[in-house]
């Protein structure tokens, strides 16, 4: 089984680049004018979850971008999904 | 690389990506009835299409030596107008006979509907009826845990479906242990922005029991990579994995599923 340093060493770059590009983007968004809507909410929302020390955070983070209604919708008005919750 | 590939659109992909398959081990080929970036506009487009799967398919796979099955079904997106969808239903018996075809599928949920999840049940009947296994795609997003719990609901209540003939597709974290707790099959689908990376499948395969886990690439006309599962292969080596672990989870996982299906041969 790899070690921890062996992880690092596979993932750490990657891991890195990714989260610079998601500073970027926050960046970028609240550079541009008008209003943000519940995507970018739905976003900050689950950035706290980044620094449990929890096991089990991509299963949180996408459990807070989820739809936790339980009744089926009456009828569907669009055919996509947004990636994260409305409301 | 041994494997099989239990989950690609090719319809939607050029002949290129079959001599690729071939090139980086593919041993087999599945092709689930999907949604085509566009609602037909009637059922006898569908009966085309299962002409394709079922005829055309199979014949370009060949041609570099790759067995082609597929699965059929009216898509969750389609399945929205009831009415339109059960009059592509009345179809799919036309099919099931002929020799490439798994079972039902991709059946499921897309915004999770009533419609959607009457349609969803009738194909399950229709699976039952004939003994065929299911094949069942999950919701994109912030649907996919809404939907899966639905399914999981609708599923529960066909007391006589054997669940071992089950797979639900497109898990992710948060859904992978809700359906492998319930005795069904788990697809994990490797698929840009919307679904898994190779690295959060290996994640899923070393934290769960893998023995009723799959790794597909569901690769169709959006940005997809026909290779994606040979290359999660490759990432399971650097990460330490043993070729017989490997081959398990790309080669004998599927094969044991697949195997539960009367059409499913391997030259």
């Amino acid at each position: 089984m790899p070690s921890k340093k062996d992880i690092l060493d596979l993932h750490f770059m990657d891991a890195r680049y990714k989260l610079i590009d998601l500073a970027a983007f926050l960046d970028r968004v609240e550079r541009h004018p008008g209003e943000a809507d519940f995507r970018l909410e739905g976003l900050k929302k689950a950035l706290p979850i980044l620094l449990s020390d929890q096991p089990g955070r991509a299963k949180a983070v996408l459990e807070a971008l989820s739809d936790h209604s339980t009744s089926p919708a009456e009828k569907a008005t669009i055919q996509y999904a947004y990636g994260a919750p409305q409301g | 690389m041994k494997y099989i590939e239990p989950h690609a659109h090719m319809v939607s992909r050029t002949t290129d990506d079959y001599e690729k398959l071939a090139l980086a081990g593919c041993a087999a080929l599945c092709e689930p009835a999907f949604w085509a970036g566009f609602d037909r506009s009637s059922p006898a487009g569908f009966h085309d299409y299962y002409r394709q799967l079922t005829e055309y398919e199979p014949k370009r796979a060949a041609r570099y030596g790759i067995p082609h099955f597929c699965w059929l079904c009216i898509n969750p997106k389609e399945a929205e107008d009831a009415g339109f969808a059960r009059e592509v239903m009345a179809i799919i018996p036309e099919f099931l006979d002929k020799p490439t075809v798994l079972g039902i599928g991709e059946i499921g949920l897309n915004k999770n509907t009533k419609s959607e999840l009457a349609i969803f049940e009738e194909h399950v009947q229709m699976a039952l009826d004939r003994d065929l296994p299911i094949l069942i795609h999950t919701p994109h997003l912030e649907d996919k845990l809404k939907g899966t719990r639905l399914i999981l609901d609708a599923l529960g209540s066909f007391p006589k479906l054997d669940r071992g003939k089950v797979i639900i597709d497109h898990v992710e974290e948060h859904t992978v242990n809700l359906v492998l707790e319930q005795g069904y099959w788990a697809g994990m689908t490797l698929y840009p922005e919307s679904k898994c990376t190779p690295n959060r499948a290996i994640d899923m395969l070393e934290t769960t029991d893998s023995d009723r886990l799959w790794l597909n690439s569901a690769c169709d006309w959006g940005v997809s990579d026909p290779l994606a599962v040979v290359k999660c292969g490759f990432e399971m080596k650097r990460r330490k994995h043993t070729p017989e672990q490997i081959e398990k989870v790309l080669y004998d996982n599927p094969r044991r599923f697949l195997s539960q299906s009367k059409n499913f041969k391997l030259p």
